[in-house]
């Protein structure tokens, strides 16, 4: 990259960033908004409301087959039994990965992502590449992920382009057999309940 | 709208470059334009089709051009702007130049919790009956509305089953004009990737959306 568009981003970054205050300068101003809610809206999304939450549901799921079963009649309530719901997952159904079906999500239209459960979505899923590919080469976009699976395991991927959002329920890891909740759950990645990744083996 | 939003099957955006311990925002003018979007909701009065639409309706060179966050800070202007909250001189200068519009209420620190909790559902009560049912053979309708919609066009004139009927839901395609929230009836619908992409695409792959009475039609 040369130095000028170095320069050209450098600018670009700064007006946004005067344009921003400006704007928050002039709404809280008005009395629109209180800067501590604001604070708190940050707090809530960077602190509390992210993918450890989904890993949560995930471990449950994979050790309680009687939440298991709620889950796939209704995520949105058993979900709730462990204190997530909310904006952005008013409506959450959950995708059972098995040998023969992997399930990948993707908004194409915008950004759509369970929050209660997966917190804010990552740069990549809201990105031109990933929200393009994904509905039409979904093994390529694997392949970005180091990810390859049997040819015949069917590849079904969700375009949540209404207010359902989805998480992947990835299969459970060999090996695991009498893990507790806790133990489990570190083994499930963010990438893994979006269909994009497979939860971490365990240590040998 | 055929926007630069509706991304699905488009070719030559490169690969997905997932980015390890990925922080949940880049820059901190971020977090203030994700807060003051999620506030300024309550005393805004917009609804989430409107927020969605104010960020996609422009030039595609421009929305491309555009982080995400980016859109979401433009969206949020034309959406304070179209109602007379916020004027471009204000944004200018930095200060508030004009009396506030009065509204009713606005997020306090207290609220934040309960709002965020409490969401936006969408699904409605109805007295219809859906047309369709599980199992159904349907086709996307080919439409091309200027205004907005959630029928991406990769498949739209396409066949497809449905997989789920989900409720009756608000209609984004209503709501977003203001126009009230007119609830259909909500299927996930499944596609075969080959009847959307042809012969040569991997028999492998199956895709849904989540489509609304209105754009289907039985076959």
């Amino acid at each position: 990259m040369s130095g000028h568009d170095h320069d050209h981003d450098h600018s670009e970054l700064t007006e946004t960033q005067l344009r921003v205050r400006a704007l928050e300068t002039v709404l809280t101003e008005k009395g629109y908004v209180d800067p501590a809610a604001l604070d708190l809206l940050i707090e809530t999304y960077e602190k509390k409301v992210g993918p450890r939450n989904g890993a949560r549901v995930v471990a449950k799921a994979w050790a309680d087959a009687a939440f298991r079963a709620r889950l796939f009649k209704d995520a949105t309530l058993a979900i709730a039994e462990l204190g997530y719901a909310g904006r952005q997952g008013e409506h959450i159904v959950a995708l059972e990965n098995t040998p023969m079906r992997h399930n990948m999500v993707v908004c194409t239209l915008c950004s759509c992502y369970p929050w209660p459960v997966l917190g804010l979505p990552p740069v990549w899923y809201k990105s031109a590449p990933y929200r393009s590919r994904a509905v039409a080469d979904p093994r390529g976009v694997l392949k970005d992920f180091g990810v390859r699976l049997p040819k015949d395991t069917e590849i079904r991927v969700w375009d949540s382009t209404a207010e359902i959002r989805y998480l992947v329920i990835p299969m459970r890891p060999a090996g695991t057999e009498g893990w507790s909740e806790d133990k489990l759950a570190e083994l499930v990645t963010r990438d893994s309940m979006i269909g994009t990744g497979l939860p971490k083996e365990p240590a040998k | 709208m055929n926007g630069a939003q509706d991304m699905g099957g488009v070719h030559g955006f490169g690969l997905v470059e997932p980015e390890p311990n990925e922080p949940v925002f880049h820059a901190d003018w971020e977090k203030r334009a994700f807060a003051l979007t999620l506030a300024m909701g309550t005393p805004g009065g917009w609804n989430i089709d409107m927020s969605r639409f104010a960020r996609e309706n422009r030039q595609p060179t421009e929305y491309l051009a555009m982080s995400y966050y980016q859109l979401w800070l433009a969206g949020l202007e034309a959406l304070l702007k179209e109602r007379d909250l916020v004027s471009d001189d204000e944004i200018v200068v930095g200060h508030s130049l004009h009396p506030p519009k009065p509204v009713t209420r606005i997020l306090s620190p207290g609220d934040v919790a309960q709002v965020l909790y409490r969401g936006g559902p969408t699904e409605r009560e109805t007295n219809t009956k859906a047309r369709f049912k599980a199992g159904d053979t349907v086709r996307a309708k080919n439409i091309n509305p200027l205004t907005h919609t959630r029928l991406p066009r990769y498949v739209r004139g396409h066949l497809g089953q449905i997989e789920r009927v989900i409720g009756c839901h608000v209609f984004p395609d209503s709501n977003a004009q203001g126009a009230g929230e007119n609830p259909q009836w909500l299927y996930t619908v499944r596609f075969d990737g080959r009847e959307l992409w042809g012969d040569g695409a991997d028999p492998s792959v199956t895709v849904s959306v989540d489509a609304w009475e209105p754009y289907l039609e039985p076959l």
